[in-house]
């Protein structure tokens, strides 16, 4: 835990843009570089800079262990349950061209649903692994 | 419709099943849901046996992107046995999860370990169905990491050092790999396996394909812990839970053995013939070492976990010989006691755990007499000890016996001798065992040990009796393996 | 001169091949654990650059289609090294998970320390 003035009003100043510009690497990650993986270590971060400042106890109380253990599965689930939907579709695993009404669309569906889930086992993970060796030695 | 989803069920019903147990915290749901899919994985396998042997190759087109663009899976007679091996070892395994991992683990981990298992069997299954060798390296590196974190539940401290040392080998074997794939890949452009053997036809003999085929075969060679690259092994067998053991002996190293076929016959073989340079006798010669030198250590190891992992160095050394003969009859070998070792490890690393979970111990000086306490336990350590010295009537006696008539093909008139010799130093690890058990006073912890019980018994009989069954009736075993070498040496002809 | 044109030429693969040795190096020369494990990184770090290099088209852009352009890079590597990464990055976090609980149990992560704690048997 820092005292330093500056370094904590910054940081508080700063973590809702990192927030955002993690769901902005999101979404835009259809149009151009991006996606769920940056996305989901650019969140992950925020909290793992704000652990840095305000004590690991304070990120704990914010994102708690159990979530993310919770979350790791769960974002591979989401992944994994879009590929069994298209299956259900009557086309393979993965494929997605039935989730919509045309394959343009229904793709678009499949890879934005994909990286929802993408984002959040990254995002978790990542916090998980910081959690896990923050939390040693103490 | 779910016929045509086979392929890719396989997969994916055990990561799910990796999922819902990680969700979980206790460790009876996350068992009664790998047990779950344990059961269910050979009932998709033989569905697949059917479909491979009624229509020839099944392929799959993951996300419905054709091969060679997308990832395929793709069946065939080969690697569906392999997935039989695999599942049908899973499923009979279960029910002794249950007793042995409540013994070894702590509570609140045990849905993570049947989480783990899991995954290790989702990649397992993954590396033998895919048609893809980037996918293969994915499949080898989920399943890898599964395996460091099931043998670091162990509950012995050197169980880390094991699992550390196996992570640092495996993840360069896994690399040599990928730098052999890749090398493919700048040359032909592609990744899927078919295409690859197919293009290699054209291009042949080059530079860039020995690298990436010498990368590839030493990278695999890790995995599959062939002689001299099998350090890791003993360790990591010996520390880790005694289901991981035993479902690990009886399965990641013969999905390796597996891999190594696929490449080298299958890829390969299009644009190199396999026996035309130095590769095979290396091959040949190290099994050679693997056969005598793994065994000869396994006789002076007092802990019998590590006897058995030696000995799995050693039974390893006869599935690559078959390999490095090149003949019908030895690739026949090989598979076939790829299957048969399945059995025989699995049998006696359960029945070492089941000994454990009643007297806590594995080493040979404390278990004097515990054939008197656990007879059935160790009639089944017996059988199982019997087939892999080579009985007649068990199923090591098969697989030595096609070893031996593909040498004598080959021109090799001293080969069979060796394969008898090191079976006579299999009877010396096996039989000091044995007389211990059976022939010494119950002492210490031994002397008030009981039989293990019926969830364990069953899971060992069902394997040692197997190895009796599947040494009498040689139709299934040998027939399929024999068909499926018959296949990939047509096909890498 | 023409050999020395010929190893510029190819400067990207003698970067790899360095990366490649010296992280293989590490791994084996090193009785550290974190310093085996940073080798080892480094050493898949350079199969990254073998899979990236061969996929950059000369003259073209980023593979995000454009009528404006007609030569794209080849985006296949960089798919699969995005997998090759994570794997990585997985087998980095389990390592060094297994060092600090090998540092707590054994209060060392020299290996020929903990070899010397009589841990043959």
């Amino acid at each position: 835990m820092l005292l330093d003035v500056i370094l904590r009003v910054i940081t508080k100043l700063l973590l809702p843009f990192i927030l955002v510009f993690a769901l902005y690497v999101q979404f835009h990650g259809d149009y151009g570089p991006g996606g769920g993986f940056q996305a989901g270590v650019i969140a992950a971060a925020s909290v793992i800079l704000y652990a840095m400042l305000f004590g690991l106890e304070a990120a704990r109380a914010l994102v708690p262990v159990w979530v993310v253990e919770k979350m790791i599965p769960i974002g591979v689930l989401i992944y994994a349950g879009v590929g069994v939907a298209g299956m259900f579709t009557g086309q393979a695993f993965l494929d997605y061209n039935h989730l919509a009404h045309d394959s343009v669309h229904g793709q678009e569906w499949g890879v934005f649903l994909v990286e929802v889930g993408v984002f959040v086992t990254v995002s978790s993970t990542m916090l998980g692994i910081f959690y896990a060796f923050a939390g040693r030695g103490r | 419709m779910i016929l045509d989803h086979l392929p890719i069920i396989q997969v994916i019903v055990p990561l799910f099943g990796a999922l819902l147990c990680a969700l979980t915290r206790s460790g009876k749901v996350a068992w009664v849901i790998a047990a779950i899919v344990s059961l269910l994985m050979p009932l998709v396998a033989i569905g697949l046996l059917q479909q491979v042997l009624s229509q020839g190759v099944v392929s799959y087109a993951i996300g419905g992107w054709l091969p060679p663009v997308g990832i395929e899976y793709r069946v065939d007679l080969l690697n569906v046995f392999v997935l039989l091996v695999v599942s049908i070892v899973g499923a009979v395994m279960i029910p002794f999860a249950a007793r042995s991992v409540a013994a070894e683990i702590p509570e609140h981990k045990q849905s993570w370990f049947y989480s783990m298992y899991l995954l290790c069997m989702c990649g397992l299954l993954g590396i033998t169905i895919t048609g893809d060798a980037f996918n293969a390296f994915v499949f080898l590196e989920v399943s890898s990491l599964a395996t460091y974190t099931l043998i670091a539940l162990g509950s012995d401290r050197r169980a880390l050092i094991a699992s550390y040392q196996y992570l640092i080998v495996g993840t360069i074997g896994a690399t040599f790999y990928i730098i052999g794939v890749g090398i493919l890949l700048t040359v032909t452009g592609t990744l899927n396996m078919v295409d690859i053997a197919d293009k290699l036809g054209d291009i042949g003999q080059t530079r860039p394909v020995l690298a990436a085929l010498a990368f590839i075969i030493v990278g695999i060679s890790l995995k599959l812990a062939l002689f001299p690259l099998h350090v890791w092994l003993p360790n990591a067998y010996a520390y880790a839970p005694s289901f991981a053991t035993s479902f690990l002996a009886a399965t990641a190293t013969k999905v390796a053995v597996y891999l190594f076929v696929r490449f080298v016959f299958g890829v390969f073989g299009t644009g190199i013939e396999f026996g035309s340079f130095a590769v095979a006798d290396v091959l040949l010669v190290l099994s050679i070492f693997a056969m005598f030198g793994a065994s000869i250590v396994a006789v002076f190891e007092n802990n019998i976990k590590r006897a058995l992992a030696y000995s799995s160095v050693s039974q390893i050394g006869y599935m690559t010989l078959g390999i490095a003969l090149g003949n019908l009859t030895g690739l026949t070998g090989g598979l076939v006691h790829l299957f048969n070792h399945a059995l025989i490890k699995g049998g006696l690393f359960m029945a070492v755990g089941a000994v454990a979970y009643r007297t806590g111990t594995a080493r040979i000086n404390e278990l004097g007499g515990i054939g008197r306490r656990m007879p059935w336990t160790m009639a089944a350590f017996t059988i199982a000890g019997m087939a892999i010295i080579g009985v007649p009537g068990t199923v090591g006696f098969i697989s030595k016996y096609l070893l031996a008539v593909a040498s004598f093909e080959q021109g090799y008139w001293w080969l069979p001798f060796l394969i008898v010799l090191s079976s006579l130093i299999a009877v010396l690890y096996i039989g000091r065992i044995v007389e211990v058990a059976w022939f010494r006073e119950p002492t210490g912890a031994v002397a008030t040990a009981t039989e293990a019980p019926l969830s364990m018994l069953i899971p060992i009989w069902i394997l040692a009796l197997a190895c009796v069954l599947f040494g009498l009736d040689t139709e299934f075993s040998a027939g399929l393996a024999e068909r499926a070498a018959a296949f990939m040496m047509g096909a890498g002809g | 001169m023409e050999l020395a044109a010929k190893i510029v030429a190819h400067y990207n693969q003698w970067i790899t091949i360095f990366l490649m040795v010296a992280g293989l190096y590490v791994v084996v020369a090193r009785g550290n654990m974190i310093k085996k494990l940073i080798g080892l990184s480094l050493f898949q770090t350079s199969v990254y650059l073998l899979y990236l290099s061969p996929g950059k088209v000369l003259g073209g852009t980023p593979p995000i289609v454009d009528p404006a352009f007609e030569v794209y890079s080849n985006p296949l590597p960089h798919v699969l090294i995005l997998t090759a990464i994570v794997v990585g990055v997985a087998t980095l976090a389990l390592g060094l998970g297994l060092v600090v609980r090998i540092n707590e149990v054994y209060g060392t992560i020299e290996e020929d320390e903990i070899i010397g704690k009589g841990e043959g048997e």
